[in-house]
């Protein structure tokens, strides 16, 4: 009986295919391989860097860069989750193995750039449209800020009535 | 009377790449005694939890093995859980429960290729290692991750498998059983095996009780103690019985282990069959307060994970039980008396990690 089966395997072994893969495997969707980060959608807000467990992103908003140690990296996909703009990704690749600490720096793009400062510029335009309205109000009469203070005055009297 | 020699075993051994140490007291060719040291490998994992809040911590506690990787990140967050009185939706603990007997199968079938190699049979190694490789896609798939799956978190789980890979999973846990069916029969009817496995390092019942063993090497004594049976996450909901083995040596182990892996595909089934919908994860609000001890079942035993927080991000202390540490001192009594020749097999068969001892 034992033969038998021992014929079995060695006649299978013959015709079936190579039980070994290609060293090019295909990655499973969701790979937790390498953080990729698109500079063109980046916005430096600096919250993956704040959230990696190992301290291995830098933001540094002055240079307009943004940096990863990948060997400080472990993939667990903490930046990915908690990025706003969905600029950060996971690569299905793992990381290069290497015999220096190295640190990956990527620069805003130009692109990014521009956008950014468009948006700087329109929110500056707000904010002084804004103050310019409210100096107007301001001129045209004192009666707004009286109803504010109104119940500010209010309030403190609520508690000594229950405290009766 | 012959004199005695002292052989060191380890930390660097051919047949055990974990890196345990054994002054093997030796008389002629029988040990008399085997002496113990840890402590290669000792990283301070416990201590990071003053420097990691709550959170990160599940990441560390993952990394205490590479192996057990799952059941220590699960086994820390059910305890920060407890303490925080968060309810874990149902979909969330069943496919934790899915995972920690996923990674039962992946490392049953790593000792049983080891145990192969060990005394000799290396096609039958490479055939489990093949096996096993099923497992680790099925987790790559599922989690994004091969060995360290980072899917843990406390509240929940931090990723949903879509129900069209659940199927699949099904129809590939069917495979592999049939697969296993052949390849376990060289393990228990082989007689080439058995020489080398039956009547070897037998440790009895009382022994095992006494010296606080756990897990498979436990059961092999024929002590039905197995903490799933408290009913942690959803092994409430499904059925099994503790697998055991009453003759306590080296083929009872192996045979115990063999038996697992069908029971965890048994359950994986069962798991998949009522697989709920819904939420895999709750918010979670402000920080524990409070102490607590959580028991589960890793594939090599009874692993305890202590945590005491103190109503701050940081918790106060975490404290690890791994199984191997209890199995250690179960490990020194077999190993009385036997043939130096059988000295890295009964090592085997507590399946050691020493990862998860030293921490």
């Amino acid at each position: 009986m034992a033969l038998v089966s021992f014929k079995n395997t060695i006649l299978h072994n013959l015709v079936s295919k190579p039980k070994t893969r290609r060293a090019e495997k295909e990655y499973p969707v969701g790979t937790r391989g390498h953080v990729e980060n698109d500079m063109d959608l980046c916005v430096l807000c600096g919250l993956c860097s704040i959230k990696c467990p190992t301290h291995a992103i830098t933001v540094d908003k002055a240079a307009k860069t943004w940096s990863i140690m990948p060997m400080s990296c472990i993939q667990c996909r903490c930046c990915v989750d908690n990025c706003p703009k969905k600029s950060l990704s996971m690569g299905l690749r793992f990381q290069e193995p290497g015999e220096e600490k190295i640190t990956k720096t990527f620069k805003l793009s130009e692109k990014a750039i521009a956008a950014q400062e468009a948006l700087m510029k329109a929110a500056k335009e707000r904010a002084a449209a804004a103050a310019a309205a409210k100096a107007a109000q301001a001129a045209q009469g004192g009666a707004a800020p009286a109803p504010a203070k109104a119940p500010a005055q209010a309030a403190p009297a609520k508690p000594a009535e229950t405290d009766k | 009377m012959s004199t005695r020699s002292v052989i060191p075993f380890g930390p660097q051994h051919p047949v055990l790449p974990e890196p345990i140490h054994l002054d093997l007291v030796m008389e002629d060719e029988k040990v008399i005694e085997a002496i113990p040291s840890i402590g290669f490998i000792h990283r301070g994992l416990e201590k990071l939890v003053e420097k990691k809040d709550f959170n990160e911590m599940v990441y560390v506690a993952e990394r205490i093995c590479g192996i057990c990787s799952l059941g220590h990140g699960l086994g820390y967050s059910e305890a920060v859980e407890h303490i925080m009185d968060i309810d874990v939706p149902m979909r969330a603990k069943y496919l934790r429960t899915f995972w920690s007997e996923l990674s039962r199968v992946h490392s049953h079938l790593l000792w049983l290729g080891l145990l192969a190699d060990a005394f000799g049979f290396e096609s039958l190694y490479m055939d489990c290692w093949r096996l096993r490789e099923d497992a680790l896609d099925m987790f790559e798939q599922s989690t994004g991750g091969r060995v360290i799956f980072s899917v843990m978190k406390i509240g929940g789980i931090r990723r949903d498998v879509p129900d069209e890979m659940l199927k699949d999973f099904y129809q590939r846990i069917c495979r592999m059983e049939e697969e296993l069916k052949v390849l376990s029969k060289p393990f228990l009817n082989d007689m080439a095996v058995q020489t080398r496995l039956r009547g070897v390092g037998i440790l009895t019942a009382e022994q095992a009780d006494a010296l606080g063993c756990a897990g498979p090497f436990l059961r092999a004594s024929g002590i039905a103690r197995d903490i799933r049976s408290t009913g942690y996450c959803a092994y409430g909901d499904v059925d099994f019985e503790p697998i055991i083995s009453n003759d306590g040596d080296s083929y009872a182990r192996t045979e115990c282990r063999i038996k697992e892996i069908f029971q965890a595909f048994d359950i994986m089934k069962q798991l998949l069959n009522k697989m709920p919908g819904g939420d895999i994860d709750v918010p979670v609000k402000g920080f524990p307060n409070g102490e607590y001890m959580m028991r589960i079942e890793q594939p090599r035993g009874e692993a305890l994970y202590y945590v005491k927080a103190n109503g701050t991000k940081f918790i106060d202390r975490m404290r690890v039980r791994t199984p191997t540490f209890a199995n250690l001192s179960g490990l020194v009594e077999t190993l009385k008396g036997c043939d130096l020749a059988d000295v890295p097999i009964l090592v085997l068969t507590i399946d050691p990690c020493i990862s998860c001892t030293e921490r």
